[in-house]
């Protein structure tokens, strides 16, 4: 099913569209409730005094304890409610590693599917300007790994707001990591609370015929201008834009594959076990006779992101680096 | 029980006018872009908790620290250039720029590290005191952490193993009254967290931390406590935080009625009082350590100014103990 073509739009940012969706999720279900740290103050934003709009029952502020909220909200979750919960920053998802990888992953199948876990928890991850190891890290690659979880990741507002809403609706546990960089972002969002983005749906977002580019999150603008900077030398490259990992929208992957020959994957976790990892052990398996030459990943280094601006600007992607990498393969896979 | 000597005292008011004098230095850094990052988080009005604590402590004990760490660090002898430098992120700085504000750290003085975790000392801590035990030093390690920390199962967790284990570890509460924009009230169910002490059956000590002199003796006897095999205390010191949460924090969670009650709670300013009305130091002898200090963070400031940046090539063997894998 293609997204629902909506005639009105909005122009919000990224942090203003995850908002509505949360506003609007809890317009239409009763069910639906916020709870985290100092949400309703919302250091990035996209829940501050929304209490004032939705009811003061509808937005919790928790005490600091993660694994006791995220609990609660598998426990809501299997009892009929709709718990949308915001871990401050996604690095902080490994103190309730419990309650995410054993509980909610894992309830549906263990009790043979008697209980649902309609879970969102949403987390900011990602580089922003100094900082530091602890709070910016890309962890999607990591929750990978787990079966039972449905992992978003919304490179702009469009869909921010469309995923969310799908993920919100979604019986399962949906892990829904927004990109602190893209918050200020900005485009035409549509407004019909009916709009949503499914999950399991790639967006092309730039047709070519030499290369896939496959870019996760807040890697998707550079790739984007990467590959329009290549496209002055000749390179055609198409970018792809996964918007959910988990699940994965392999026809549109292998597709752009089988066309392009060559296959460059671009995240601002790390290298090692990350996203392209798999990415390319699954192109690998399934459109070997049709790649030109080996999978390139493009990643954050092997190491903890450093607090020194200098230093931080060295560890992740760049559109130049992007370009530098997507330029190598085609030349090298003539 | 110590004696408030004319040394004690000046090394008391020293210590929280190094930390006050530092940190507002870093404001205005962060105001105008100076320090790289958003999240700093300053302890400006809280100086005496710092300074009273580790006044009591030996130079070879551990301190684990907060988010809020530089008061901490100051007060364990740190030296502000270096730290300056850090927070600038340069290769001079004590994490060599990979760390900055919130995780700066200094070895040398007994800084077991600065944690964007909340919670995550209170389990490091008597981990560090164990270790004294089981290398037969006395060494004792302090857990600085915030009331929205007292929270988290780590504290519950920590508590429990450093009670029934009687560990050497003196567990400091700053209760600044508020976890980032939550109030005391709306993230637990009772005032004094010290109280939460006698489910481990260890004692519980609440003192006025705009004293430093009450946080001294406090700490001096669970520190004393600690070290002669007592085992663990929790010591709860009530505090103000005049600045946001962090630096980028409008604050706009705490009144205007709130925000001008904070002068009256000045740490420095009461113990200014209390020494010339006790006759324990002159004005002017106070007057010649706020000179010292403000050249000595002048100096701080030249010298990260002047530090190298790092390099990049340098992170890789920083990953593992064995340089690069
Ligand atoms: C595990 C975890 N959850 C949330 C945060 C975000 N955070 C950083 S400081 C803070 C408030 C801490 O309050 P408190 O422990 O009282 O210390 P204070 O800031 O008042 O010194 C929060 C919620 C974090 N850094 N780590």
């Amino acid at each position: 099913m293609a997204e629902t073509m909506a005639a009105e739009t909005e122009f919000l940012t990224y942090f203003q569209a995850v908002r509505l969706a949360l506003k609007e999720e809890m317009e239409l279900d009763p069910s639906v409730f916020l709870m985290g740290e100092d949400i309703r103050f919302s250091i990035f934003g996209p829940t501050k005094d929304l209490h004032l709009e939705v009811g003061e029952s509808r937005v919790l502020d928790t005490p600091i304890t993660e694994s006791a909220f995220v609990g609660a909200a598998v426990g809501a979750a299997i009892t009929g409610m709709r718990p949308v919960v915001e871990i401050m920053f996604a690095d902080f998802m490994t103190v309730c590693m419990d309650q995410i990888i054993n509980q909610a992953a894992k309830i549906r199948f263990m009790t043979g599917g008697q209980v649902k876990v309609p879970l969102v928890i949403r987390a900011p991850g990602g580089m922003l300007t100094s900082s530091a190891a602890q709070h910016s890290q890309c962890l999607e690659a990591l929750f990978m790994h787990i079966p039972g979880l449905k992992i978003c990741v919304p490179s702009g507002p469009v869909d921010a707001k469309g995923l969310l809403k799908s993920a919100i609706r979604d019986d399962d546990p949906v892990l829904f990591f927004e990109h602190k960089a893209l918050y200020f972002a900005s485009e035409e969002v549509p407004t019909d609370p009916q709009f949503t983005v499914p999950m399991g749906q790639a967006a092309v977002l730039r047709e070519g015929e030499d290369v896939t580019v496959f870019a996760v999150s807040g890697m998707v603008s550079s790739a984007v201008s990467a590959a329009n900077s290549l496209a002055r030398d000749g390179i055609s490259a198409e970018v792809i834009d996964p918007r959910t990992l988990v699940p994965l929208d392999k026809q549109a992957l292998l597709a752009s594959v089988r066309k392009t020959g060559r296959l460059v994957t671009v995240e601002e976790g790390c290298l090692t076990g990350g996203v392209g990892a798999e990415i390319s052990a699954l192109v690998t398996a399934e459109a070997w006779s049709d790649l030109k030459g080996p999978v390139v990943r493009v990643a954050a280094k092997d190491q903890p992101v450093p607090f020194s601006p200098v230093l931080e600007a060295a560890c992740a992607p760049t559109a130049q680096t992007i370009a530098a990498a997507v330029r190598e393969c085609v030349e090298k896979n003539r | 029980m110590p004696e408030f000597s004319e040394e004690l005292v000046i090394r008391l008011y020293k210590t929280m006018y190094t930390i006050r004098g530092f940190e507002e230095k870093v404001s205005e850094y962060a105001r105008t872009g100076m320090v790289p990052g958003f999240m700093i988080h300053l302890s400006v009005g809280q100086e005496a908790v710092p300074a009273g604590v580790c006044a009591a402590l030996r130079e070879d004990d551990y301190i684990v620290s907060t988010h809020r760490g530089h008061g901490h660090l100051i007060a364990k002898g740190a030296r502000t250039d270096r730290m300056m430098a850090e927070l600038k992120g340069k290769e001079a700085g004590y994490c060599r720029g990979r760390g900055g504000s919130m995780h700066i750290t200094s070895v040398e003085v007994g800084g077991l590290g600065a944690n964007g975790i909340v919670g995550a000392g209170l389990v490091i801590a008597p981990g560090a005191a164990l270790s004294a035990r089981m290398r037969g030093t006395d060494q004792v390690a302090v857990c600085f952490f915030g009331d929205g920390a007292s929270n988290q199962g780590t504290f519950h967790e920590g508590l429990n193993l450093a009670a029934t284990w009687k560990l050497p570890v003196v567990f400091v509460c700053e209760n600044n009254g508020y976890g980032f924009s939550t109030p005391q009230r709306a993230h637990q169910s009772i005032g004094r967290i010290s109280r939460r002490a006698e489910a481990y059956e260890m004692p519980g000590i609440t003192v006025n931390g705009d004293d430093v002199m009450e946080v001294f003796l406090a700490a001096s006897w669970a520190v004393e406590r600690a070290r002669s095999g007592g085992g663990p205390t929790l010591l709860e010191a009530t505090t103000c935080r005049w600045h946001g949460h962090f630096e980028d924090d409008d604050d706009d969670y705490r009144s205007a009625e709130e925000k001008a009650t904070f002068p009256a709670h000045d740490p420095i300013a009461l113990l200014e009082r209390r020494c010339i009305e006790e006759g324990l130091s002159s004005t002017a002898q106070l007057e010649r350590i706020r000179s010292e200090v403000e050249e000595e963070i002048a100096r701080a400031c030249a010298f990260a100014e002047e530090s190298e940046e790092p390099s990049p090539e340098d992170d890789a063997g920083l990953v593992f103990a064995g340089g690069e894998r």
